[in-house]
């Protein structure tokens, strides 16, 4: 597939970008512990966004994987995980932002350190969001790629070190005309004492939509229902 | 576990909300909210607001990660997007309460259920609804991941998720204590597709305590 775009982000880095339907965006965990979190919106109408109730009950399923889908809130498809080196990604844990930041790591401000300073994800979700006019009531819970939070039968929480490693990537094929809002701070429950956001490669590919047979459609009779809400929005809409 | 102290008949006020109505009520900081499952296995999805600034709101990724666990009981503090604390769960014979499941909606009903399923009334709508009565500006934007009072969401240690039978019974409740002034939206769950309602929705009473 082409490459269209590629770009390294740097630890705790956030970027954000509109990728039409059909093309891939692929996240390459380069040093091993990384975590990516991300929001997603339709592109055209931005109070859809992703949505992670739907997402888990209409899977069944409490974290993500190839060859599972993203939902967002209007019961159509954001974007499906097409490949997944990795096979397990949090989407109920939420990001980090100043208090925990620094209760965690210690303080280290700008003026400090200049651009080795502490960055926490929800002040890099609330500039990104800003850019397309959005903000704070569009910060709901998002994914975080690369990270493996699991559950005992009580409902308690536990991290799992190790889980992904340097050169593991994972491949989403967007479906709606997306925009991507994202940053590699670390996840909240990363056990590492230190401040220590990993760097990520992103590179968007050119690709085609699902075929008949597509396995993220093909996995849950919810997943081809709401493909076929998207193929009524964009008949519709376009 | 935990009971409460507090006698009905001394709460300064008390509604009735039926199956598939939504309700908005400012709570006062110290004052208690009870949500009572009236007659078993009925889901209160409701939300929560700063009552001075709705931008403010209830997040249950906050709450999840505040207490690193999944189910919502005594001692459970709701979080709010800016970090703070909005309510406190001081009493619960229910047991365990969810927030992952969020709410129902005609959209999410086409792709969970089947398409002509788009026509039954939803969670969302009322949430809307009861949102746009409070204040004119809110919108579906407006609308964040819920919690769902007495309903049972449980989640495997191997990562599944499912909606079962509820633990709720009729009489069993919550209480809540309110740490600011906030303002709670309930749309109590006109859901007939999944066991959330038990398949047959019936009314919650809420009651507020000086």
């Amino acid at each position: 597939m082409k490459k269209l775009f590629e770009k390294t982000l740097e630890g705790a880095g956030m970027w954000s970008a509109v990728i039409s339907r059909g093309k891939r965006l692929r996240m390459t965990n380069l040093e091993g512990g990384a975590n990516v979190g991300m929001l997603l919106y339709n592109a055209l109408e931005r109070q859809e966004r992703y949505n992670m109730p739907d997402t888990l009950k209409g899977q069944h399923i409490f974290h993500l994987r190839e060859p599972y889908c993203l939902h967002s809130d209007m019961g159509r498809l954001l974007a499906s995980v097409v490949a997944d080196d990795v096979g397990w990604h949090d989407t109920v844990c939420g990001h980090s932002d100043a208090a925990r930041v620094a209760a965690k790591y210690g303080e280290c401000d700008y003026q400090q350190a200049r651009n080795d300073w502490h960055r926490n994800a929800r002040d890099c979700f609330l500039i990104e969001l800003a850019k397309w006019g959005l903000g704070k009531k569009d910060l709901v819970p998002n994914l975080n790629w690369f990270s493996k939070v699991v559950s005992d039968e009580q409902g308690h929480l536990s991290f799992v070190e190790g889980h992904s490693k340097a050169g593991d990537s994972v491949e989403l094929r967007f479906e709606l005309d997306t925009l991507v809002v994202l940053n590699a701070c670390q996840h909240p429950f990363d056990p590492d004492p230190t401040y220590h956001p990993r760097k990520v490669r992103l590179e968007v590919l050119a690709g085609e939509g699902p075929g008949p047979d597509d396995p993220c459609l093909a996995i849950r009779p919810e997943n081809l229902r709401a493909w076929e809400n998207n193929g009524t929005y964009h008949a519709l809409r376009f | 576990m935990k009971e409460s102290t507090l006698r009905p008949e001394a709460a300064g006020y008390r509604h009735v909300i039926p199956a598939g109505d939504w309700w908005v009520h400012e709570i006062k900081g110290g004052q208690t909210l009870r949500i009572l499952d009236l007659e078993g296995n009925q889901a209160a999805d409701t939300l929560f607001y700063s009552a001075a600034d709705p931008t403010e709101r209830y997040s249950a990724d906050r709450t999840i990660q505040h207490q690193q666990a999944l189910y919502l009981t005594t001692g459970t503090r709701l979080m709010s997007t800016e970090g703070n604390v909005l309510l406190e769960i001081v009493a619960d014979t229910c047991g365990r309460h969810d927030t992952l499941g969020g709410a129902c909606s005609r959209e999410s009903n086409t792709m969970r259920y089947a398409h002509d399923k788009e026509c039954m009334h939803a969670c969302r709508d009322s949430f809307i609804r009861g949102a746009q009565e409070w204040r004119e500006e809110l919108t579906k934007r407006d609308i964040p991941c819920n919690i769902n009072f007495f309903m049972n969401v449980p989640v495997t240690p191997d990562g599944k998720l499912t909606f079962e039978d509820g633990i709720s019974a009729p009489g069993r409740y919550v209480e809540l204590r309110a740490a600011m002034d906030v303002v709670c939206l309930i749309s109590n769950c006109p859901q007939l597709n999944n066991p959330c309602n038990g398949w047959n929705p019936t009314p919650v009473e809420v009651l507020i305590f000086d």
